[in-house]
């Protein structure tokens, strides 16, 4: 008996699969066509560039978050975590003063390796600790949120060495054979998010955690250095995000990467990675990032909805996204 | 006599195979009528369609010699044919008597009434003979109260007929015994019983009449006068059972390989030790719960625990699973689909997760030596699938356990430990799986099989270790290996006790 029913689900599977891999380029299809349906200004190259250099930052973070979630975990923390970045990456800044690509790549190497930390601090505690994911970034998301106030004592961090602005603007607004640094950024973090994730063993053994933590650790896979490892990639992706992000404003203040969180779970959730793990998509992620950005592009050279509303309309976004997800589950 | 349920020529298919063809069966009021074959025989699906969880393909249902179709359970619940499932469905934090009431609670002026929901469990209990206190809370119930509860939960509707499904598996023979005489009290009240196992002495002691599956195919109905426990399992299997286990490889060295000393595992085993000898097939036996799993688990390394552990001659104590594959010690889980392998995984995945330093090229996997592994394996095992691309999830139970094994050999190992080999196999492939582990043996490699079926481990072992309460209760050699041996180091209970037990006359 289970032969036959395996063999039909099985085709049936295969299908919903390749529908649920597609599904986020077939949106993206469509709202590029609804886009130039609703305003002739959209379908330039100068407002296509602008939307994907602007969703550079979210899309570098959700590959970082495609790897917490397809190995069964969730980081809320990322938001708070950009600000706390961005501030101290701009206090390192302040605080060598010279200007120069010596400092430039200090403060650099500080944001990168202050998200490491705050990666590895979430790890470890989810890991040592045994506690929901949920909870614990729940509780860095506040401590890192709180940080980033208190050193900027309600104000706002400001990159006060105009040298150095312009020394460093360029990595935000300049471009390479036409094609904006933040877009070259995010395109190097989809691929070698890639690599690692289906190439190596350690993508494995991401998936396999994901897939079922008991089994991984039966057959012997390191199971707290795996998930630990996750969350440590997620934070040096929040600190590649913040290297693009500083040039484009100079500063950081309290509400510096608000609602990042739900954007990147849900550009990752549009990308077709299961929320419950053992299945991450990359490039599915990216796009995702893409079309949230779009959207907010549309509800903004359109009139049809309040541009303050584009948090309320990617809120609507992630709920839509699981629902189909659901459906095309039940379908096997 | 009339009967009160009957069956007639009821066929099943999924898709175009036919998982139960043909099926007849009456069911008479006040008899224990069993339902017996091996794994896959469609003894479950049949039960299903008698009350009511499945509908039959072909053929159909009479209830007191009217046609009827039901629509689902509930109807057939509501039409007095109730089944007790063989998992415990019980929420663990609710009382007994919440539990025994869920979804049908007695309301007075709109809320639960406590009192007499409690009244009618305590009556209810003690009318199965038993004086467990309804405000106990499910978790603090032993199983076997556990499954009390469950039975009596099933008997709180009107019933005329009642099924089991394998209802003792979990049960110690004492605590199946007052299993049995709910049973007999449940026919005396009228009741038609549908029991279904595949524990003959049990049939033997409690059935009236036998009903025989194999593969789906209705074998034969037989009354239990004259019917002896090795004819029903010839009838079951339909081939002599003798051929089914290897010649044991006379290959047991004298020389240990792994010595285990007053190992302690808390909450679960307690100051046992053990020595295992090259090329040796040693056997652990026991009641399910008696701390055999959770004794290997700490072995390699998956749960904390206390005491020695010397593998050829040197102390060793391995803190996870990846230390005791590096030292060559593995352990397969009796739990192949929670902790064996990644059901929504492809084989190829699955088959290397293990070993996957083995598949290094540089930084990355080398897909293709993976592909000639999968290869290999499949040709080596057996492993028949479709399509080399199907998800771990879709094989059967037997390929899934050979897919398993294919796995853990990969790490190369000298010391296997298989725990329940043949768990929800079918017998075609317990054959091969008996033979692969008579070659394991062969290769000099050293195994140990923790079984809870014991002809397994007579068939199978060198040497037996029995284990109680998560003690050692002793040790059974080759030339002394029988059912009775077991059976009393394991309960405890003396020999003619359990014999009694056994033919039903405690």
């Amino acid at each position: 008996m289970t032969e036959t029913v395996l063999r039909s689900s099985a085709e049936k599977r295969r299908f919903n699969f390749d529908m649920r891999a597609l599904s986020p380029f077939i949106a993206l299809i469509v709202l590029v066509i609804a886009g130039a349906l609703i305003n002739p200004d959209f379908l330039t190259a100068s407002n296509l560039l602008n939307v994907v250099t602007r969703s550079a930052f979210i899309a570098i973070i959700a590959v970082g978050a495609t790897f917490v979630i397809a190995g069964g975990g969730l980081d809320l923390s990322v938001g708070s975590m950009a600000a706390l970045v961005a501030g101290i990456m701009i206090l390192t800044l302040n605080g060598l003063g010279n200007p120069g690509y010596g400092t430039l790549a200090l403060g650099m190497l500080a944001a990168v390796g202050l998200g490491a930390a705050c990666g590895l601090a979430n790890g470890l505690i989810v890991t040592f600790g045994r506690i929901e994911p949920f909870i614990v970034t729940l509780g860095t998301m506040g401590i890192f949120r709180s940080l980033v106030i208190w050193l900027a004592a309600g104000g706002t961090i400001t990159l006060r060495n105009s040298e150095l602005r312009e020394l460093y603007r360029p990595v935000y607004f300049g471009d390479v054979a036409g094609v904006p640094v933040p877009i070259l950024a995010f395109l190097a973090v989809a691929a070698v998010g890639a690599l690692i994730l289906y190439k190596t063993s350690f993508g494995r053994h991401v998936i396999a955690i994901g897939s079922n933590e008991d089994v991984a650790r039966y057959s012997g896979v390191p199971i707290w250095r795996v998930r630990t490892l996750t969350y440590i990639i997620q934070g040096i992706c929040v600190g590649i995000a913040i290297l693009v992000y500083v040039p484009r404003l100079g500063s950081a203040t309290p509400t510096t990467g608000l609602l990042w969180e739900l954007q990147a779970i849900t550009a990752v959730v549009i990308g077709g990675t299961a929320l419950r793990g053992g299945l991450g998509r990359v490039w599915g992620t990216v796009v995702g990032a893409i079309i949230l950005e779009l959207v907010a592009n549309i509800m903004v050279l359109s009139n049809f909805v309040s541009e303050f509303l584009v948090g309320a309309v990617q809120g609507a976004i992630i709920i839509i996204a699981m629902l189909v997800q659901r459906s095309l589950q039940r379908g096997r | 006599m009339s009967s009160v349920l009957r069956a007639e020529n009821v066929s099943k298919s999924f898709g175009p195979v036919e998982v139960l063809s043909g099926i007849s069966l009456d069911l008479r009021p006040g008899e224990v009528h069993a339902v017996i074959g091996e794994n896959g025989a469609g003894k479950s699906t049949l039960m299903r369609i008698l009350s009511g969880h499945l509908q039959p393909t072909k053929g159909s249902l009479y209830l007191d010699d009217q046609p009827i179709a039901f629509s689902g359970p509930v109807e057939a619940e509501s039409r007095g044919i109730v089944l007790v499932h063989q998992e415990i469905l019980l929420a663990e934090d609710l009382t007994v008597s919440q539990n025994l009431f869920l979804g049908r609670e007695i309301r007075r002026f709109g809320l639960v009434d406590d009192r007499a929901m409690r009244d009618r469990t305590r009556a209810i209990l003690k009318d199965l003979g038993t004086a467990i206190d309804p405000d106990r809370e499910v978790r603090r119930l032993s199983i076997a109260d556990r499954q009390l509860v469950q039975i009596a939960r099933a008997l709180l509707v009107p019933h005329k007929v009642v099924a089991f499904d394998e209802p003792t598996a979990v049960l110690t023979p004492v605590e199946a015994e007052s299993l049995f005489q709910i049973i007999r009290r449940l026919r005396a009240h009228g009741a038609a019983i549908l029991y279904i196992s595949h524990r003959l002495n049990e049939v033997k002691a409690i059935a009236d009449r036998v009903t025989v599956l194999r593969d789906g195919r209705f074998i034969a109905t037989r009354d239990i006068d004259g019917l002896e426990p090795l004819e029903m399992a010839r009838l079951m299997v339909g081939r002599d059972m003798s051929k089914l286990y290897p010649e044991k490889p006379a290959t047991a060295s004298d020389q240990d390989i792994l010595s285990v000393r007053t190992m302690s595992v808390p909450g679960y085993v307690e100051d046992v030790s053990f020595s295992l000898r090259r090329g040796e097939i040693l056997g652990f036996g026991g009641l399910i719960g008696a701390g055999r799993t959770e004794l290997f688990e700490s072995l390699v390394g998956l749960r904390p625990s206390e005491g020695s552990i010397a593998l050829n001659g040197r102390n060793v104590r391995f803190n996870d699973a990846r230390e005791a594959m590096a030292a060559g010690v593995v352990y397969l889980s009796e739990d192949r689909k929670g902790k064996g392998l990644l059901l929504r995984q492809d084989l190829r995945v699955n088959l290397t997760l293990a070993a996957l330093e083995k598949f290094g090229r540089g930084p990355f996997i080398d897909v293709p030596a993976e592909e000639r592994a999968l290869d290999t394996a499949i040709k080596d095992f057996d492993i028949r699938t479709r399509r080399r691309d199907l998800l771990a999830g879709q094989l059967s139970g037997g390929n899934q356990q050979k897919l398993l094994l294919a796995k853990m050999m990969l790490a190369d190992p000298q010391v296997v430990v298989i725990d329940e080999p043949t768990r929800g196999v079918d017998i075609g492939t317990k054959e091969q799986i008996y033979r692969f582990i008579a070659s394991l043996a062969e290769q000099g490699r050293s195994v140990i099989v923790i079984s809870s079926e014991m002809q397994e481990l007579i068939g199978l072992c060198h040497r037996v270790v029995v284990m109680r309460n998560g003690r050692i209760a002793g040790e059974v050699a080759q030339t002394d290996l029988s059912e009775d041996a077991i059976v009393y180091l394991a309960t405890g209970v003396h020999e003619e006790r359990a014999a009694e037990i056994a033919a039903g006359q405690a």
